[in-house]
């Protein structure tokens, strides 16, 4: 075995081992000790990466200790994996570098290194999930991530981001519980936790037919597990104050970071316990599919009438989560590429948004108001541009990564050749121009001048790139990720093709 | 005929004294026991009523609930939707249990090759004569390393909404005048049981690979006692021996432990590379490898974590 396989098992121990020790540094070097850390494990899996596409091994299983699979522990990486993990890291370094100046205002100084912990945590726990060929040892670190995404909401202390936490904790923890039932049902009915051995036994459970209606209950329990926890439409009464209101780094990862982890452990979860076509055949897809519908539709419409930018950004997310379930439940293999590719475009340009949206309100005397913002793009010309490109890229221009995106769910649409094709190309269109209303009207406002004596007299402040210049270097790098995802999707659809087939 | 004893002789013997008590006419514990009368709490019964109607009429002005017909409508439906929902999933969870295969079933799916390895090879393979301890702390690690992590980060959170960090040091808040530091028959019980709990606890770790218990049974037993003794004598005394650093510290120490120790023994494990860690004679107190020091990493974690939520609860701080 080649050293460069360790490097899942490093990544996630890394992580966890940077987190452990945190809590008896100060702020300043457990930040420091984060930052390392993550681009370490970034760096790691690039290398991994290229590892995986020079080499022809395609995936390979990695034995946690000294036991064989079914009795130990596994992880297991492939090109999709290492993928994932290279974007989450790079967004979890640019959504705490952007939001780094806001950390030091907003979080008591005495707490911000359990920030700290708690972010090494949440990527250590990503990271799990991104690897884990287990489905307990996934279970126990979605019970990492959802602690740690309610750390992050509650580490500004406000009354409004202490009820969020709440809420989203309860919220997350009935979507656990599912989970978990899903989980025992399935260890009852397979016998196994090992996500390959259990694929085995439900192929010749689904042809003996035995099962059936538990089956079908188990598969129904994971995936609205799931759902709730990552916010798709009836669920995702906890996101906006969640998002709206917790710190901006916070809302950055939360929004792109967390509940990616979980839709990528769905993807898993159809691909390596269930099985695609039982899946496909399962009338629970049917609901996943109209519920995706009505959520980018109701996100798009609940995002117009929102007069906060903050919470107007959070909505939006649950529009796009909307889109992500709807390729899932096109039940093509097309349509869930679509939603990866999906899912890797909008943790880049969601995280851009919310920090740019907070550089837009604090040159407008914190005011979050629609209406305050007029002109704030030209009091913060880096926000401004930052959100000017997040918008385009949501609302899908060429060269931003949100372009691609909608060309293939509409690809996978059309080729799906099912009666699903109607309702998926009628709402993403209808989905698309209900975004661009919002996000264009938005970008509008922020460009429409104001003249000087108005901002003198309103106390806005003006602030140049170089006041700010980590902020600046995360919102350019945060354009180039997303130029980069639009312009070379090629070459990481093909990724994320040859990643889903060793999948199976 | 027995003796007469003088009333003065009589009153020093312990069993006169323990009628005397037993009949109602003397209480032992007048003047020896010193109980201060706790003050009210909090807010009073006339403020607390004040507050909700403010409360109220202010709701009433945001919802307008008096007209606001979508308001009421949504009290409504918001009852009778929780209600259907969950009747629903209890009635599709009772139909989906009663499809599972029926309780000790020897055909059932879950009794295969691996429960039987478990079994069979168990003790030779982690030399633990506990198998639960050997699948927990050896065969499925890493799980464990992540459920040892959930209880870390329980603890971070709760410390970041509960800890009081306005409360100046040496200065205890408002609440900590109040609680009892005097209660004698607390204070003789916990006397003699909170060396026998710390000792059974430490017992259950230490022999977590060779009898029932573990780390996580034993370090809840002592978290248990910690909690008994922090009742009984008061957080002053506890503050002696146990502090947020010494919190901090032991946690840091035991995780650290168990994530380098077990990172050699994946890392060897994965490579195919010798390891120096040996299963030894199972049934001896040293053996079974890894599993004993994890074993005592875990319970460390597990009463520190427990006694932390004790305390953070309860006062915001150690």
């Amino acid at each position: 075995m080649a050293f460069v396989q360790n490097v899942p098992f490093f990544s996630i121990m890394i992580s966890m081992f940077a987190g452990i020790v945190s809590s008896v540094l100060s702020a300043k070097t457990a930040r420091r000790l984060n930052i390392i850390a993550t681009v370490t494990i970034g760096l790691l899996s690039v290398w991994l990466l290229v590892f995986l596409i020079q080499s022809d091994i395609g995936s390979y299983t990695y034995m946690m200790g000294h036991f064989p699979a079914p009795w130990g522990n596994e992880i297991r990486a492939g090109v999709l994996e290492a993928l994932m993990a290279i974007v989450f890291c790079v967004i979890m370094l640019l959504s705490l570098l952007g939001g780094l100046h806001k950390l030091a205002e907003e979080v008591a100084p005495a707490k911000e290194n359990i920030f700290y912990i708690l972010v090494d945590l949440l990527l250590g726990s990503l990271l799990a999930l991104i690897y884990t060929n287990d489905i307990f040892t996934a279970y126990v670190f979605v019970e990492i991530n959802t602690l740690a995404a309610c750390g992050l909401i509650a580490i500004r202390e406000t009354g409004r981001t202490f009820e969020a936490a709440v809420r989203y904790m309860i919220m997350s923890l009935l979507g656990s519980g599912l989970l978990l039932m899903g989980i025992c049902m399935l260890y009852d009915m397979t016998g196994h936790l090992l996500m390959s051995n259990m694929k085995a036994s439900i192929d010749v459970i689904m042809q003996e037919g035995t099962y059936a209606v538990p089956m079908l209950i188990t598969i129904g329990l994971m995936v609205v597990g799931l759902a709730i926890k990552s916010a798709l439409f009836p669920f995702h009464a906890w996101l906006p104050d969640a998002y709206g209101y917790s710190t901006i780094s916070s809302a950055a990862m939360l929004s792109s970071l967390v509940s990616k982890g979980y839709i990528f452990l769905l993807v898993k979860i159809f691909y390596r316990v269930i099985g695609l076509e039982y899946i496909t055949e399962s009338h629970v897809l049917n609901i996943i599919f109209w519920f995706a519908i009505t959520g980018m539709i109701f996100g798009s419409v609940n995002a117009i009438w929102e007069k906060d930018i903050r919470r107007m950004v959070a909505f939006s997310s649950v529009a796009q989560i909307g889109y992500i379930y709807m390729g899932f439940g096109l039940g093509t293999e097309a349509g869930i590429i679509a939603s990866v590719y999906h899912m890797l475009m909008h943790s880049a340009t969601k995280s851009m948004l919310f920090i740019s949206a907070m550089g837009l309100t604090d040159v407008s005397g914190k005011n979050r108001d629609f209406f305050a913002l007029t002109g704030a793009g030209y009091r913060n010309k880096v926000a401004g541009a930052g959100f000017l490109v997040g918008s385009l890229s949501m609302v899908g221009i060429p060269i931003f990564a949100g372009f691609v995106s909608k060309l293939l769910f509409a690809e996978a649409a059309i080729s799906g050749a099912s009666w699903r094709m109607f309702p998926a190309i009628i709402t993403l269109g209808i989905s698309t121009i209900l975004n661009a209303v919002y996000f264009m009207k938005t970008v509008l406002r922020i460009y429409t001048p104001i003249t000087k004596e108005e901002e003198l007299e309103k106390g806005f402040v003006r602030i140049q790139w170089n006041q700010q210049k980590i902020y600046t270097v995360a919102i350019i790098l945060f354009i180039l990720l997303n130029v980069f995802l639009g312009t070379n999707s090629k070459p990481i659809l093909q990724m994320i093709e040859v990643g889903l087939h060793n999948f199976m | 005929m027995s003796k007469q004893i003088p009333q003065d002789e009589l009153n020093k013997k312990f069993s006169y004294r323990l009628k005397q008590w037993m009949k109602g006419n003397v209480d032992q514990y007048v003047g020896l026991l010193e109980m201060q009368r706790q003050e009210e709490v909090g807010v009073t019964k006339r403020e607390a009523n004040r507050h909700k109607k403010e409360q109220d009429k202010l709701f009433a002005e945001i919802y307008d609930t008096e007209n606001n017909k979508v308001y009421k409508n949504f009290l409504r439906f918001y009852k009778v939707a929780a209600v259907i929902c969950c009747v629903a999933l209890i009635v599709m969870l009772l139909v989906t249990v009663s499809y599972l295969p029926p309780i000790g079933d020897p055909t059932n799916p879950a009794h295969n090759e691996v429960v039987e390895k478990y079994i069979e090879d168990g003790m030779q393979d982690t030399g633990a004569v506990n198998i639960v301890t050997g699948m927990i702390l050896d065969y499925r690690a890493f799980d464990t390393f992540g459920e040892s992590n959930v209880l870390f980060i329980a603890t971070c959170v709760v410390m970041l909404m509960m800890r009081d960090d306005t409360r100046k040091k040496g200065v205890d808040s408002e609440d900590m005048k109040y609680e009892p530091r005097f209660d004698t028959i607390l204070q003789q019980v916990t006397y003699i049981l909170f060396p026998l709990i710390m000792i059974f606890g430490i017992y259950v770790v230490l022999n977590g690979h060779l009898s029932p218990g573990g780390g996580f049974s034993g370090g809840a037993i002592m978290g248990a006692g910690l909690i008994l003794y922090l009742n009984a004598y008061g957080i002053e005394k506890m503050r002696r021996f146990f502090t947020e650093n010494t919190h901090r510290y032991i946690c840091v120490a035991a995780l650290s432990f168990y994530c380098l120790a077990k990172s050699y023994s994946f890392f060897t494990g994965a490579n195919h590379l010798h390891s120096i860690i040996s299963a030894g004679v199972p049934g001896r107190i040293i053996s079974a490898g890894l599993i004993l020091p994890l074993n005592i990493c875990v319970g460390l974690v597990v009463a520190c974590t427990m006694y932390s939520f004790y305390t953070l609860f309860r006062k915001g701080g150690y």
